[in-house]
């Protein structure tokens, strides 16, 4: 801006404030700019108040609020304020205010900070609902955008873009254009956000907008860095092209952006890493970085090959950004921590990935929901690689006062690092958590040593033993999940343990829990060769007392029963005659399905078809063992840190990860020319491009390059070539848009 | 990335609500009641709820419920540690978070909202620099305002914003110019029945309060770094440096700040400073139970154990209890259950000694497990793992600085299991 159109702005800005209505001097392109809008701006937001009090006749704390629009209105200062910040309270309690917005908008062009603050709250907020008036503030923002003050210049962009009416999209457009060439680093960071709100609100400029972000991304300042990523990430995350680049300097930039920016650009780089490298994991793979300069050397393909299969050797780029990155494990910020680690797990080779534990498990002393998603990781991590977490196993000791879904995931993590050395004490600590107050725990935990009996076959017996003196605890849903749980061992090895069977059919009448009891009487009918004496009392018992059990015990005498007539028919016939007959009269379909199944194929009868012969091998055939698995076992389909990871289901907007490239792609295409350091943005980038399409370019396609290089320096520089004037018309036009539409309201009011 | 944040009080009313994006109407919230109705203790609501068309991520502090409505992929932990800094940053400002103190400052507490979000994406979450922006309310500059009609939103522009270090504001003034840095060490350690030692570590924590003129570069070394197994930092300290010397280098920000948290290595033996003898114990008949506690000095090095408590959990059956205690006083919450027994100083000559009898619901079961212990101590001028710090120098500016370092060891998740 030159120094004489910046004189005419302050004359005209001053005029503004005392309320002059009209301008002819100074540059010209300020004068025509406030000669359209400022009469109707005070004639327009006065004529609004009327409106204003019209709809406030409806609105159920009219009394209350009554005054604030006159306060609004009034010439003092303080008042204004005052109502500004009644205002933003009822905003901030969610009651509805929408109806003061003519008389809001007039203060936009306040000189007191704080009120315009506020009204820039208040504008944000209810700009989408009223359109047309909000209308009435942009040219406000148009000429801060030109202000000499960075940080006006960025919160005039900030609220401009933030201001979700569609038909200011092409001043919106051309403001974030000329910011992402701004000399000051903080506007170029605010059209980067500016960016993502634009392309929420309108996502057919989505061309345009990456020719933003292509440039925007070659800035060197560190405040810039994050915001134009995550700009990229909501844009055009598959554009991976953009970032060849700047790949470098994005790495090396990464220490010094600021944190919430490093999460973001980390989980970039992750994805862009895995599209670029090749496996750092091949078996038996050596690692030497090294011979770089041999495998440059060796052209001929057939050492290349030999190269490769004997020695991986890593990208220099691959491993610049593992080493980038690690002292970031340091960070403060739990979510940075947590970003690097999963990097480091999807990208590093595997004996490297263990310097993140340390970090993850300092990481549990934050707070309880950081400890909820960084356990939930950990977990996942600890099934593939026990070894990690293994030495900080006591780390993950439960504490009463851990909240229950905590203490689950704790105790998750000692089942998955539970090996031969350890189980013992594991099973210790087991012990206590069985007796805690917590049920849901002591369930979980039941369930918990289920899993560690049956991985590691030395310690089953000792884990049959215990669960079966759970079985006399006095809890219910104790006992209840030991039934369960002993159950599934004993299918896993069924030969000796008529015992525990008989000890059980003992406990039954005791046991209430329908889950229990309806396992207890599968146990009897699948064994029921091993408890001959026993198992037809049991029967005898439950044919008094079925009508009054829950569906799925029903269902196991019915099994008990059938079981027992193809084992023991002598004993047993008459009583399953009679339970097939009460359970053909129950209520539920699902049982009168299953009585009549089962006698079809029991009952020898004319009518009985094939299937009956082999009724004895369907019913009691040998049946596979549970398996009993972690819950996390699949949730490493799922990038780590990610909601979706958190989730276990596939979040919108969720990136895969790809998988790594069998053959590296071409490393050159992130090395970038040294280029001299020159003032001015814009043209840097014009030459960058040129020296790109020199090299890229053979002499033969000369007219390509020359084609290329005057488009980028049209579309670059906005203020003179004829692109950009396409834009200022538009820019134009929503003016004088603005101007009909004050107009209008203008004479409607005064009718 | 953030849509909008709801803040909600313990008994599920919404009191403040922003939207960074369109507006998202309350309803939103109802599943996160739901998941609360569910969970019934208000610590065990899933931190990640889902629902059919947006994500609900969740933190728990001082009674709040900070709710962020998130729609698309995002780290889960970056917005829980962004809604912690909010947390934080109201603390920071007016001294303590709850809903009296947002809703008296409701104003300040949205521009706040406003500048650190932009977007849904941080933009300003250093408090040094919202601090230029918006400033603190103090009954001094109240009292002005309300006088001459100021205001609380600074008419600076925020300088640290734009430099590389942004938690340090330019101009600063002082003055007396003083650095003073708290090496606090936590001990978490689970303790068993007949006084074994489950677990124990070390946490520590350097907390600094500098306040020094311009623009000081500070370094502070250690007489024994290698006792540092683990650490974070804040983002001013220059890493390299600590990498290659074990020196902390640093511009320090303005004010109170964390200047790194660490983890004592796990080789060294954790010296405990108390033990503690129990017995507990609930009669199989009679509807009654025991209680006797004591605790002694251990591992104290010389120093006085201070502001020593017990808290028991109690199971729901115990009814009342009936103690008499040696030192300090006890009391029994009978709706929560918890027994605090406040000792105060540890007299080692004299044991703290907690006796007496327990009274549970007649016919109810007898408790299955013994309730655990929950001990807090502190003990001054120690730094139980034997950390030092060896000097502090300044560079950059010529006065000269008053410095102190001051020790303090607390229990931190100290608990005994009976």
């Amino acid at each position: 801006m030159t120094p004489v159109e910046r004189g005419a702005e302050d004359v005209y800005l001053s005029r503004m404030s005392t309320g002059a209505s009209y301008n002819d001097q100074g540059g010209a392109e300020a004068a025509v700019e406030a000669g359209q809008e400022s009469t109707p701006t005070s004639s327009g937001a006065g004529a609004g108040a009327g409106a204003g009090a019209a709809f406030g006749l409806f609105s159920t704390d009219f009394k209350k609020n009554e005054d604030l629009k006159e306060m609004l209105e009034s010439n003092k200062e303080s008042l204004k304020l005052e109502a500004m910040k009644r205002v933003v309270g009822l905003i901030a309690k969610g009651k509805n205010a929408s109806e003061l917005f003519p008389a809001v908008v007039k203060n936009v062009a306040n000189k007191n900070i704080e009120l315009k603050k506020l009204v820039y709250v208040y504008l944000v907020r209810y700009a989408e609902e009223q359109q047309d008036l909000a209308l009435l503030s942009i040219s406000t923002f148009q000429r801060a955008l030109k202000d000499p003050n960075q940080f006006i210049r960025a919160s005039a962009l900030r609220v401009l873009s933030s201001i979700r009416v569609p038909i200011i999209v092409p001043i919106m457009m051309l403001a974030i254009k000329e910011s992402a060439a701004d000399m000051s680093p903080y506007v170029r960071k605010t059209s980067a956000h500016a960016i993502q709100k634009l392309y929420s609100l309108d996502p057919d400029q989505k061309e345009q907008l990456i020719e933003v972000i292509e440039k925007l991304l070659k800035d060197k300042s560190t405040l810039v860095a994050g915001s134009v990523v995550m700009a990229f990430e909501e844009v055009c995350p598959d554009r991976i092209d953009l970032i060849h680049k700047n790949y470098r300097k994005l790495c090396n930039l990464l220490v010094d952006v600021e944190e919430w920016g490093q999460v973001v650009i980390i989980s970039m780089l992750t994805r862009y890493a895995r599209t670029q490298f090749i496996s750092p994991w091949k078996e038996g793979a050596m690692f030497d970085e090294n011979n770089e300069k041999a495998f440059y050397d060796s052209d001929s393909e057939e050492k290349k090959d030999q190269m490769e299969a004997k020695t991986y050797i890593m990208d220099p780029d691959h491993r610049l950004l593992l080493r980038n990155t690690k002292p970031l494990l340091q960070s403060r910020n739990t979510a940075v921590v947590m970003s690097v680690a999963q990097l480091y797990w999807h990208l590093a080779p595997k004996h490297e990935v263990t310097i993140v534990t340390k970090s993850l498990v300092r990481l549990l002393r934050s707070h309880r929901e950081v400890q909820y998603i960084v356990l939930q990781n950990i977990a996942t991590m600890s099934i593939q690689r026990k070894g990690m977490f293994e030495p900080f196993m006591k780390s993950f000791y439960v504490r009463s006062t851990d909240s229950t879904h905590i203490k689950t995931l704790k105790l998750e993590i000692l089942t998955n690092l539970a090996n031969e050395a350890n189980i013992s004490t594991i099973l210790r600590e087991f012990q206590t958590y069985v007796k805690s107050q917590d049920k849901a725990f002591a369930a979980a935990t039941i369930q918990a040593i289920g899993r560690c009996a049956t991985n590691i076959s030395e310690v089953t017996d000792t884990c049959l033993n215990g669960l079966v003196l759970l079985l006399s605890n006095r809890d219910e849903t104790v006992v209840a999940e030991s039934v369960v749980v002993i159950k599934k061992l004993l299918q896993t090895q069924p030969t000796q343990h008529s015992e525990i069977i008989k000890h059980m059919a003992k406990l039954f009448d005791n046991i209430t829990v329908p889950m229990a009891r309806a396992s207890i009487l599968w146990l009897m009918g699948e064994y029921c060769e091993r408890v001959p004496k026993i198992a037809p009392d049991v029967l005898r018992k439950m044919a008094k007392t079925f009508t009054a059990e829950e569906d799925i015990v029903k269902l196991q005498i019915v099994n008990l029963a059938a079981k027992l007539y193809l084992t023991n028919s002598k004993q047993t016939k008459l009583l399953t005659q009679y339970i097939l007959n009460l359970g053909k009269y129950d209520q539920n379909y699902d049982i009168r399905d299953r009585t009549r199944f089962i006698r079809q194929l029991i009952v020898p009868s004319e009518k009985s078809g094939a299937l009956n012969k082999y009724a004895r091998r369907i019913l009691l055939a040998p049946k596979p063992a549970p398996v009993l698995e972690s819950a996390f076992k699949d949730r490493d389909r799922y990038q780590l840190g990610t909601l979706s990871h958190s989730l276990n289901t596939k979040a919108s907007g969720y990136q895969e990860l790809s998988d790594w490239p069998a053959v590296a792609p071409d490393q050159s295409v992130r090395n970038v020319e040294v280029i001299e350091p020159v003032k001015e943005w814009a043209p840097l980038v014009g030459k960058a491009k040129q020296r790109k399409s020199d090299e890229k370019f053979y002499s033969d396609e000369e007219e390509e390059k020359e084609e290329e290089g005057s488009d980028s320096s049209g579309s670059e520089d906005s203020s003179s070539s004829s692109s950009s004037s396409s834009g200022e018309a538009l820019c134009l036009f929503v003016c004088l848009k603005v101007y009909v539409f004050c107009l209008v309201t203008f004479i409607l009011f005064r009718v | 990335m953030i849509h909008s944040l709801f803040l909600i009080n313990h008994s599920g009313d919404i009191f403040l609500e922003k939207h960074w994006k369109s507006v998202i109407g309350r309803s939103v919230c109802d599943y996160f009641f739901e998941a609360k109705e569910k969970a019934v203790q208000p610590e065990n609501v899933p931190p990640v709820l889902q629902t059919p068309h947006h994500y609900l991520i969740s933190v728990y502090r001082d009674k709040l419920f900070f709710l962020s409505v998130v729609q698309t992929e995002v780290p889960p932990l970056f917005v829980i540690e962004f809604l912690h800094r909010v947390a934080d940053t109201v603390q920071d400002y007016f001294g303590e978070c709850s809903e009296g103190v947002i809703k008296d400052n409701v104003v300040t507490v949205y521009e706040l909202l406003e500048e650190m979000l932009d977007n849904g994406f941080p933009l300003a979450t250093e408090s040094n620099v919202l601090k230029e922006m918006i400033r603190p309310p103090t009954i001094l500059r109240s009292v002005v305002n309300t006088l001459t009609g100021g205001s609380n939103v600074g008419d600076t522009l925020p300088t640290g914003q734009l430099s590389s270090i942004p938690w340090r504001r330019a101009g600063v003034k002082y003055t007396n110019n003083e650095a003073y840095f708290d090496v606090i060490e936590e001990i978490d350690a689970i303790l068993d029945k007949s006084g074994t030692t489950v677990f124990a570590e070390i946490q520590g924590v350097i907390e600094a309060c500098v306040r020094l003129t311009g623009m000081p570069d500070l370094t502070l070394s250690f007489m024994n770094p290698r006792l540092l197994d683990d650490m974070s930092f804040h983002p001013c300290v220059r890493f390299k440096r600590w990498e290659s010397e074990r020196i902390l280098s640093f511009i320090p920000p303005d004010g109170n700040f964390t200047l790194m948290t660490y983890h004592v290595s796990s080789q060294n033996v954790v010296a405990l400073p108390v033990y503690v003898k129990q017995n507990i114990s609930f009669l199989e008949t009679g509807s009654c139970g025991r209680l006797d506690i004591t605790i002694g000095p251990k591992q104290t090095m010389g120093k006085t154990v201070e502001g020593l408590t017990v808290t028991v959990h109690m199971p729901k059956t115990v009814l009342s209890a009936n103690l008499t205690a040696t030192q300090g006083n006890y009391t029994y919450n009978l709706a929560t259950k918890v027994l605090v027994w406040d000792i105060g100083k540890l007299n080692p000559q004299k044991l703290p000694n907690l006796r007496g009898s327990l009274s549970l619901q007649a016919g109810a079961p007898r408790p299955e497990e013994n309730p655990a212990l929950d001990i807090t101590l502190k003990i001054q001028q120690l730094a139980i793992s034997g950390l030092k710090v060896s000097r502090l120098d300044m560079y950059g500016e010529k006065y000269k600085p008053f410095k102190g370092v001051k020790y303090l060891t607390k229990a931190g998740k100290f608990q005994v299991r009976t």
